[in-house]
C-alpha cells in the first residue's frame, strides 16, 4: 500500500510546532545559542590564531636571533666562560664558507633613553645600534628616505631611522626627514622612517629608534658585549641549516661543548610561530569545546519538549493509529519535528553567528571558517534527530488501545 | 453473503495469576455483510474489550479473529496499521477528533494515510462531509462545533475510506436526545447503503435502532436475536 506523502508528513510537523509558538520559540532559541557559539567562538579562536601569525610573520620568518644567556651576574647557573656575544662573534657568523646558510648577521646594541625636538619628547621602547645588513635580516624596510650605509657605521655619523610610533610623538604629522632630534644628548639627523609592523602584546614594534652601532657604542652604551646578533638565513626553507651552522660557529667561538653549559640560545621565528600557533590552536580548541556543550543542552532542550509533546499528544496518536497511520508515519511525523525545531535554531544560528563575527570580539577580529558553519549547521540537523529519535519512537511504539486511553 | 467478521471461541485475559481479569471467557459470533449490529451489555460485561478486537486495536489472549478472511493473529504491527486504515472507520463516544485541525482535514486523515492525492482526498472528503450534512461547516475547527456537529464529521472520517465496517463504540453516549437522534439516523442511512455497520452500547433505543442485537454479560454471549428489519 502507498505509504503517507512526505509532503503531508511535513505537514503534521509543522503543525505540531505552530500550535506551540512559545515553546517551539524557546526550544529553537536554545540550538540557535549553542549553534552561533560554536560559529563565534571558534571564529575568535582563528582570528587571533591568524593575528599572532600575522605578527610573527611581520617579524621575518627566515630570521633567527642569537641571544645572550646566563649573563648579567644574577643568573644561577652563571657560566665562567660566560663572556657575552662580541663583534668577533658577528663577523665569525658572516663567514660564508664556515656558514653557508646564513645571509648576513648583523650585531644589535640597544640602549635606553629618550629623544627630544625642542621641548616634545619620546621615549622609544627600543634604541639600536646596527648594521645596515640589519634591516633585511629583522624584515623591518625603511618606507620613507633612506637607510645608512657601511660608510656611515665605519665613521659613525650621527643619523638615526626612527619608527613611526617615534615619528608621530616628536613631529606628529609633520615630515621627519632631515630633521635633527636629540637622543640622550647626541643630535641625530633623521634620513628614514620605518614601515609601520604593528603591536604584538605591549611590544610597539614601531616605537623604535635606529642608528649606526658605532655611534650608539661611543656616546650612548660603551663598546662591552652585545645585546643580541640577528641572523638571516638564504631563505626560509634554509632556516634549520642556518641554526645549525649559527650553533655550531657559536659553541665553537665560546669553546661550548656540551648544549647544557650554552650560555647563549639561538631563537628562530619559525619556532615562536609554531608554539604561538599551537597556543591559539588550544585556545581554539577549547573555545570549540565550551561552544559544544551548549549545542548539547540545546540538544537536551529538544529532548524535553519532545517528550512533553508525545505526552501532550499520545491520545492524538493514538487517534491517528486507529484510523490506520503505519508505525513509520508517527516516527517520521515526531522526527521531522524535532529536525526542524533544530534545523530552524541551526539556521537562525549561523545567521546570527556570523553576523556577530562581523564585529570585533575582545579585541579580536572574528575570522568565520567555512567549516565550522558546516560542522555546527550539520550537528544541529543530526542533533535532532539524535535528541527527537527517542520520544518519537517512544511516541510511535505506543499501543493504539492504550494511547486512546489516555487522557 | 460472505462473513465479515468471524470470531471463535475468543478470550481475553489482563493481568495473570490472581490478579487476572478475564474480560471475554470464550465468544464466538459471525457478522455478514450489511448487517447492522448492536452489541449490548452492562459496563464490565466486556463489550469494550470486544470492540478493541473487533478493531484490531488489541489481540485476544486464545481463540481466532478473521476479518474478510484474514487472521489477525498472524499480522504485524504494520499490517494491523493496513486493516485499520482500509478495513475500520472507528465512530468513539468522545468523538476522538484531531484538535486544531479543520473538520476536512480531519476527514481527509484515513485518506493521508492510505497515500492517496490530495486532489482525491480534498473531493472525497467534501462528499463524506456532504453525506453528514456538514459541507458548509469543513473549514471549522473542533471546538468550533457541537458535539452532535463532532460526531458528524468522525462520521464522515468513519466513511470516507469506505470500510468493510464502521465499529461504533457509544457514539451516542455523550450526546442530547436530538443529536442521538440525527446520529442513529445517520447510521442507518450507512447501512442502507450496504456498508456493516456494529455499534457498542448500553441503550436500549440505540440497539432498537439495528437489526441484529447480541448480549454480552460477564464475557460472553448470553443473547443474540435478529429483527427483521
Amino acid at each position: 500500500m502507498g505509504g503517507l506523502g512526505f509532503r503531508e508528513i511535513w505537514r503534521f510537523a509543522w503543525r505540531g510546532i505552530a500550535a506551540n509558538r512559545l515553546r517551539s520559540s524557546l526550544t529553537v532559541l536554545g540550538v540557535l545559542i549553542g549553534v552561533s557559539s560554536v560559529i563565534v567562538l571558534t571564529a575568535v579562536g582563528n582570528g587571533s590564531a591568524i593575528s599572532v601569525k600575522q605578527g610573527i610573520e611581520k617579524l621575518g620568518t627566515n630570521s633567527i636571533l642569537v641571544m645572550r644567556m646566563g649573563g648579567g651576574g644574577f643568573s644561577r647557573n652563571q657560566n665562567s666562560n660566560s663572556k657575552g656575544l662580541t663583534m668577533s662573534d658577528v663577523n665569525a657568523l658572516n663567514d660564508k664558507e664556515k656558514a653557508p646558510h646564513v645571509k648576513a648577521a648583523a650585531p644589535i646594541l640597544t640602549a635606553t633613553g629618550s629623544c627630544t625636538i625642542g621641548n616634545i619628547s619620546s621615549t622609544p621602547q627600543n634604541m639600536t645600534g646596527t648594521w645596515p645588513s640589519y634591516f633585511e635580516a629583522a624584515n623591518s624596510p625603511v618606507d620613507k628616505g633612506s637607510y645608512f650605509t657601511n660608510d656611515d657605521v665605519s665613521v659613525g655619523r650621527p643619523v638615526a631611522i626612527i619608527g613611526t610610533t617615534v615619528a608621530k610623538e616628536l613631529f606628529d604629522t609633520d615630515s621627519p626627514l632631515d630633521q635633527v632630534i636629540r637622543c640622550n644628548g647626541v643630535s641625530l639627523n633623521v634620513i628614514g622612517v620605518m614601515k609601520s609592523k604593528g603591536t604584538t602584546g605591549f611590544q610597539d614594534a614601531d616605537s623604535i629608534v635606529i642608528m649606526p652601532i658605532t655611534l650608539v657604542q661611543r656616546s650612548m652604551s660603551g663598546y662591552g658585549s652585545l645585546s643580541q646578533i640577528q641572523v638571516e638565513a638564504t631563505d626560509s626553507k634554509s632556516t634549520q641549516d642556518a641554526m645549525d651552522e649559527v650553533t655550531s660557529i657559536m659553541n665553537t667561538q665560546h669553546k661550548i661543548k656540551t648544549s647544557a653549559s650554552a650560555d647563549y640560545r639561538v631563537l628562530n621565528q619559525a619556532s615562536l610561530l609554531q608554539s604561538s600557533s599551537d597556543s591559539s590552536h588550544t585556545l581554539t580548541v577549547l573555545l570549540a569545546a565550551i561552544a559544544a556543550i551548549s549545542l548539547l543542552v540545546g540538544g537536551i532542550g529538544i529532548t524535553n519538549i519532545m517528550l512533553v509533546s508525545v505526552t501532550e499528544r499520545t491520545r492524538e496518536i493514538g487517534i491517528r493509529k486507529a484510523i490506520g497511520a503505519p508505525k513509520s508515519a508517527i516516527l517520521s511525523q515526531f522526527l521531522i519535528e524535532a529536525t526542524l525545531l533544530s534545523l530552524l535554531g541551526g539556521i537562525s544560528g549561523v545567521l546570527l553567528g556570523v553576523g556577530i563575527s562581523h564585529f570585533k570580539v575582545l579585541g579580536v577580529q572574528p575570522v568565520v571558517s567555512l567549516s565550522s558553519v558546516l560542522l555546527a549547521f550539520l550537528v544541529s540537523a543530526f542533533v535532532g534527530l539524535l535528541f527527537g529519535g527517542w520520544p518519537a519512537n517512544r511516541a510511535a511504539s505506543l499501543r493504539p488501545i492504550e494511547a486512546l486511553r489516555h487522557e | 453473503m460472505s462473513a465479515v467478521v468471524e470470531v471463535s471461541n475468543v478470550t481475553k485475559v489482563y493481568g495473570a495469576g490472581e490478579t487476572a481479569v478475564h474480560a471475554l471467557r470464550g465468544i464466538s459470533l459471525s457478522i455478514e455483510q450489511g448487517e447492522f449490529v448492536a452489541i449490548m451489555g452492562a459496563s464490565g460485561s466486556g463489550k469494550s474489550t470486544l470492540m478493541n478486537i473487533l478493531g484490531c486495536l488489541d489481540i485476544p489472549t486464545e481463540g481466532e479473529y478473521r476479518i474478510r478472511d484474514l487472521d489477525v493473529a498472524e499480522l504485524d504491527e504494520e499490517q494491523l496499521s493496513v486493516v485499520r486504515s482500509q478495513l475500520i472507520g472507528f465512530v468513539f463516544q468522545s468523538f476522538n477528533l484531531i484538535p486544531r485541525t479543520s473538520a476536512l482535514s480531519n476527514v481527509e486523515l484515513p485518506l493521508a494515510y492510505q497515500g492517496l492525492s490530495r486532489n482525491e482526498r480534498r473531493d472525497r472528503a467534501q462528499k463524506a462531509l456532504a453525506a453528514v450534512g456538514l459541507s458548509d461547516r469543513g473549514s471549522h475547527e473542533p471546538h468550533e462545533l457541537s458535539g452532535g456537529q463532532q460526531q458528524r464529521v468522525a462520521i464522515a472520517r468513519a466513511l470516507v475510506t469506505r470500510p468493510a465496517m464502521v465499529l461504533a463504540d457509544e457514539p451516542t453516549g455523550a450526546l442530547d436526545t436530538q443529536s442521538t437522534k440525527e446520529i442513529l439516523e445517520l447510521l442507518h442511512q450507512i447501512n442502507a447503503t450496504g456498508s456493516t455497520v456494529i455499534v457498542i452500547t448500553h441503550e436500549e433505543e440505540v440497539a432498537r435502532a439495528a437489526k441484529r442485537m447480541i448480549r454480552l454479560r460477564d464475557g460472553l454471549v448470553v443473547e443474540d436475536v435478529k429483527w427483521a428489519a
